[in-house]
């Protein structure tokens, strides 16, 4: 038995963890000065500029592709915008060969690892290329190269997942480690419980990072927990937990860096709790107006993220206002004429409505996919996407 | 060739696996050190050590989320959920993450070799839940496939078959069976094919279909029925999904008369899929209504357990039924 030994008393004492105060772990000031006593940490120029250009590359992409959705060129969106730090500083302090399991708002984790615009636009788009043959909805994004394991919208099931998967990595004893984004509002299914418990019970090296963004759609933290946030949970598992500033990129960068070593080296799981703020919509599909006030989101926008970096990176001699405004412009350009190019390729071919269902075809499917082939050809305007595969084949 | 009962043809399937195949890991409730509470993964742990073969927290959607992972990263996880009746808590994690793994990443990423085991069915006295047969929720998930091993030689070959198997395979194991059932089950590594039903017993007027131990009462069932001069044909499907209609339906072609039966509640159940389907390919060949015999439209009661079940006598009365129709 590994209960704890506790003090007896001969009267009823309850407790409700009131107590246990979780500290904010900061670095970086808004105006991209270090707090007092506070240490940078060990971050060469190149992979900082590393990690801010793929700030930036996710705030341009987000911008141009919720107006691209605006104007119905794209079924959906999602943006990641004033979380850009709590998901790339905590990409960054990983190696590349780590699994990443996300929930959907962690485009900048691929970004950081080289996704390409070009890969991006043709998942938005679901065309041929799209390396989930157009299967998914728009931001389901998933890459084998890149070890990022392909997004699934049922919330907190990548959670448990991941304690697995980084159990076989554990059992491989190759040195790696599973990261896995989730809000805070996922952080309410079971299938989060399930899976902190059971890393702490079979010392897996996984990394748990919570986006508190203080909002699951319209319900604000308060309404979905009355505990001092998802962090002081990690101690009924017994489970390093830290918390910190999401907006801070010096912050985030360090305490994964350091939950990775306890991970990897120590197959402790590590629950790290990222304070940020949801800037933008939920989705294309909603409208926070009907359930926030502009003072509030003002406030957040004060605390931009990737402004506090860029004051950083400027305060160290590594960034100027003429590199600024040269990335953007090339990355605005870059995004737009990637867009374009994407629209224009062709959808995935009529198989793969019926392909990796299975492994192989099976007769029902294959059956029914003959039947859709005759159906097409004889309907060929009713289904132009599709009409010139279906003449393929019997 | 040794004598097993159908427990030990499981234990014996997942040590030849495990010893195979050092990827190849069981885990569940109760399943390390004790062994299971039926005893299928006895000594597993004695012998491949607590980090391929151990206990999990009391969670169903936590172990399946969790050989989820296990199965995406390159293992090959058999996991144990306690009793089938239990298996809903994962039916997300099941249904939404293990089916559609491959589908949805365009084949970047599976969980192919995942495999999910359950005792399921009644007969042992087990009330509401440890008595369900919940292949038919399944059945209706596209990725999955579902296998019955009805007797020990079939257990131990359809398993290996699922461990081998590139797709997420539930197995559900008649519990009734797990010691009633005994055969010659061989030493070695050998493995039955899933998506083949088996044609047990040849026969000219009906045909007699059902998977699990409800093989048992068809056979109890087609004893009487031939006494009277009724000829037979009686298939095992053995694998729910995807199902081997072609085997199925050859039959029908032959027999003219189909009686299907599960324990499983009626509606909804699989034998409505299975005549559908067959009476859509065998319309003019067809010389009676397809028979179903199932289990009640109830939850699965305890004291009148004999009575809910399709037994043989149902069965039987169903055969004549169809006969002198």
């Amino acid at each position: 038995m590994t209960t704890t030994k506790s003090k007896v008393v001969y009267s009823p004492v309850f407790t409700d963890g009131a107590e246990f105060r979780i500290p904010t772990f900061k670095l970086l000031k808004q105006d991209g000065s270090l707090y007092k006593s506070a240490k940078a940490p060990d971050l060469d120029k190149d992979k900082a500029l590393r990690i801010y250009r793929a700030m930036i590359t996710t705030r341009i992409l987000d911008e141009r592709m919720l107006a691209a959705q605006r104007q119905g060129r794209l079924s959906f969106y999602m943006q990641c915008t004033g979380e850009e730090a709590a998901v790339i500083g905590s990409a960054a302090a990983l190696d590349d060969n780590d699994m990443i399991m996300a929930q959907y708002r962690e485009q900048g984790a691929l970004a950081y690892r080289g996704f390409s615009i070009d890969e991006f636009m043709n998942q938005l788009f679901g065309n041929e290329m799209d390396y989930g043959k157009g299967r998914q909805m728009p931001v389901h994004y998933g890459s084998k190269k890149l070890n990022y394991m392909t997004i699934s919208s049922p919330l907190a099931t990548q959670i448990p997942q991941a304690t697995g998967y980084a159990y076989g990595q554990k059992l491989r004893g190759d040195g790696h480690c599973t990261i896995t984004y989730f809000g805070e509002g996922a952080a309410s299914e079971g299938d989060f419980h399930a899976a902190l418990n059971m890393a702490a019970v079979h010392r897996v090296p996984v990394i748990f990072l919570c986006r508190n963004n203080g909002y699951a759609i319209s319900t604000p933290a308060a309404e979905q927990f009355a505990a001092d946030g998802v962090a002081p949970r990690a101690y009924g598992y017994k489970m390093d937990v830290i918390r910190v500033d999401g907006n801070d990129i010096l912050a985030m960068y360090e305490a994964t860096r350091e939950a990775r070593r306890l991970a990897v080296e120590h197959n402790r799981p590590v629950l790290i709790e990222a304070m940020s703020y949801r800037l933008a919509a939920h989705s294309s599909s909603d409208d926070p107006s009907g359930y926030r006030s502009k003072d509030e989101e003002a406030v957040w926008r004060e605390k931009d993220p990737i402004l506090r970096m860029r004051l950083w990176l400027e305060s160290k001699k590594w960034w100027s206002e003429d590199d600024e405004k040269q990335l953007q412009e090339n990355m605005r350009r870059e995004v737009l004429e990637t867009m374009k190019r994407a629209q224009k390729r062709p959808p995935p071919p009529l198989e793969t409505l019926v392909s990796d269902v299975y492994d192989e075809v099976p007769p029902v499917l294959a059956e029914q996919f003959d039947k859709l082939k005759a159906h097409i050809r004889r309907y060929p305007d009713e289904y132009p996407k599709s009409a010139e595969h279906a003449k393929g084949g019997a | 060739m040794s004598k097993m009962n159908m427990l030990q043809a499981i234990n014996n399937a997942l040590d030849t696996a495990m010893a195979a195949d050092e990827r190849v890991l069981c885990f569940g409730e109760d399943v390390g050190v004790f062994g299971g509470v039926f005893r299928a993964t006895s000594h597993l742990q004695q012998k491949y050590g607590k980090a391929r073969c151990f206990n999990t927290p009391l969670v169903e959607q936590g172990i399946i989320g969790f050989a989820n992972g296990l199965a995406a990263q390159g293992s090959v996880p058999v996991a144990e959920i306690q009793f089938a009746d239990y298996i809903f808590p994962a039916f997300d994690q099941i249904v939404n993450e293990s089916a559609k793994f491959r589908y949805r990443s365009g084949d970047l990423f599976n969980v192919g070799g995942l495999t999910i085991r359950a005792p399921y069915g009644g007969g042992i006295a087990g009330g509401l839940y440890h008595s369900q047969s919940p292949e038919a929720y399944f059945a209706h998930t596209p990725g999955l496939k579902i296998v019955v091993p009805r007797n020990p030689h079939q257990a131990k070959g359809l398993l290996l078959g699922a461990i081998h198997d590139a797709n997420p395979t539930l197995f559900f194991e008649p519990k009734r069976l797990y010691r009633a059932s005994v055969g010659e089950v061989p030493d070695e590594d050998y493995r039955l094919p899933l998506g083949e039903a088996e044609v047990i017993k040849e026969g000219t007027d009906i045909t007699l279909l059902g998977w699990g131990a409800q093989m048992e009462v068809i056979e109890q069932a087609v004893e009487m029925a031939e006494k009277e001069g009724i000829s037979c044909e009686v298939i095992d499907l053995r694998t729910i999904l995807p199902w081997d209609v072609e085997t199925v339906a050859n039959s029908v072609f032959k027999t003219g008369r189909l009686v299907v039966t599960h324990e499983a509640p009626l509606t909804g159940g699989f034998a409505g899929e299975i005549a559908a389907t067959i009476q859509d390919r065998c319309f003019l060949y067809l010389e009676s209504p397809i028979a179903r015999v199932t289990g009640m439209d109830t939850p699965f009661p305890l004291v009148l357990e004999k009575e809910h079940l399709p037994n043989h006598l149902k069965v039987y009365e169903a055969i004549r039924a169809s006969v002198e129709f």
